[in-house]
């Protein structure tokens, strides 16, 4: 991180709107909701990191980590067309469309999909048409 | 007694073993498990990072078939669960969102459904009483931290679970089962989440400061309550001596005697039968009298 939350929301109130929405930071947020948990101002920091992200893709901002984003999208996209997530579909386009090395992550890959645990098919849920209208109506 | 049940997608994927322990342990203990018909994913990390009406809304339509149900929603993932809260916290608390979400996710909110984490339903109404009765191996001479990860505890006022800072439920269950639960301070630290597959190494430095920490205080294993902490605890861990991570119902099968059980541990990336097998907790049954 190049700031830290504490940081992020000084810049917050001092309209650093450029440095914020292009920072790293937003992005490598895990949403572990620690800091918002202790912070003795009763700040709900997850959410603050949650609305911008959501600001930088509303503006259509580049985002300051590419795969955080491109993660996020193939994730919902797969989640969109099934309704459920789908890992096979989801990393294998991850792999090809990210910036980290095909080969990275491989090797845990094969043994994930030996143990069963990466099924080809996605599970056939009616709940499909149903997450399509959601997503349509959530926009 | 009877739940609804949403597993979430990772019960039926790379969370396989935790998914399979649950409905074996939950079977045994005579508690029956009612599957949601045709659930949706929860959205988890990616739909509150990107949509704020759909992170709510897609936990909403699940919400709305328990409602259905009439039953209490047990929720075995700690991702799921706090996403299901988080759509019930904000639906019960503004009118306004309540509408917002009821309209997108197409459902009427009844605030009647009681969503409750695997983990609290053991405690509660099996209860640790409950627990020793069923237990015919008990898991003597394991020494675990246990490892709620975030989402199951935080944050307190919405998921309203356990201790945030030093959480109090799985420590009691796993003694319960017979191991030896080790003090540490570590137990509701992030072990990086979602960031795992785009930043493999944030999440390596993280695991690995756990794994240091629980090796510190004593751990042979992991206990965990998570599919994601799970498997970042496997996959990001790295080193010649990695420290196996159970599910709190992995063990609750092993100490109930379950013959599945054995298929379980072959789903780990970290194979934990090394460890089991020093402490003559796997094999035949025979060898479990010696033990037991």
């Amino acid at each position: 991180m190049s700031y830290g939350p504490d940081r992020i929301l000084r810049m917050i109130s001092l309209d650093q709107q450029q440095e914020i929405l292009r920072s790293r930071d937003i992005w490598l947020c895990a949403g572990c909701y620690t800091c918002a948990t202790r912070c003795p101002n009763d700040i709900d920091i997850a959410a603050v990191m949650d609305a911008l992200r959501q600001i930088v893709v509303a503006r259509g901002n580049p985002a300051g980590e590419r795969d955080a984003l491109l993660f996020h999208r193939l994730f919902l996209g797969v989640v969109q067309r099934v309704g459920r997530s789908h890992e096979a579909a989801m990393l294998g386009l991850f792999k090809v469309l990210s910036h980290v090395p095909i080969y990275k992550d491989m090797g845990s890959g094969a043994r994930l999909f030996l143990r069963g645990k990466v099924p080809l098919l996605p599970e056939n849920t009616r709940a499909a048409a149903e997450v399509q209208q959601i997503f349509k109506r959530s926009r | 007694m009877e739940y609804s049940y949403y597993p979430g997608c990772s019960a039926h994927s790379t969370g396989l073993e935790l998914g399979l322990s649950t409905e074996a342990t939950f079977h045994h203990l005579g508690l029956k498990l009612n599957e949601l018909p045709d659930w949706n994913c929860c959205g988890a990390t990616s739909a509150h990072s990107l949509n704020h009406t759909l992170s709510l809304a897609l936990p909403a339509r699940n919400l709305a078939l328990a409602q259905e149900a009439q039953r209490d929603l047990v929720i075995p993932c700690a991702a799921c669960y706090n996403r299901l809260r988080s759509a019930d916290h904000a639906m019960r608390r503004d009118p306004n969102t309540r509408a917002e979400i009821e309209a997108a996710a197409g459902m009427r909110y009844t605030g009647a459904v009681a969503i409750r984490p695997l983990l609290a339903v053991v405690a509660e109404d099996v209860g640790l009483a409950g627990l020793r009765r069923h237990v015919v191996r008990p898991l003597a001479g394991l020494k675990v931290v246990s490892y709620y990860g975030c989402l199951l505890v935080r944050p307190p006022a919405v998921v309203q679970f356990d201790n945030p800072d030093d959480p109090q439920v799985m420590p009691a269950v796993v003694r319960s089962l017979g191991a030896e639960v080790l003090p540490w301070s570590h137990a509701t630290d992030c072990c990086g989440g979602g960031v795992s597959l785009t930043r493999a190494d944030i999440v390596a430095s993280l695991v690995g400061t756990l794994a240091e920490r629980a090796r510190e205080a004593g751990a042979q294993a992991f206990v965990s309550a998570c599919p994601l902490c799970q498997m970042n605890l496997e996959m990001r861990q790295h080193g010649k001596h990695k420290l196996p991570s159970f599910y709190f119902t992995e063990l609750m099968g092993l100490a109930f005697g379950l013959p599945e059980a054995e298929k379980w541990w072959t789903k780990h990336l970290i194979d934990p039968r090394p460890l089991l097998r020093s402490l003559g907790l796997v094999g035949s049954p025979a060898q479990t009298v010696a033990v037991a």
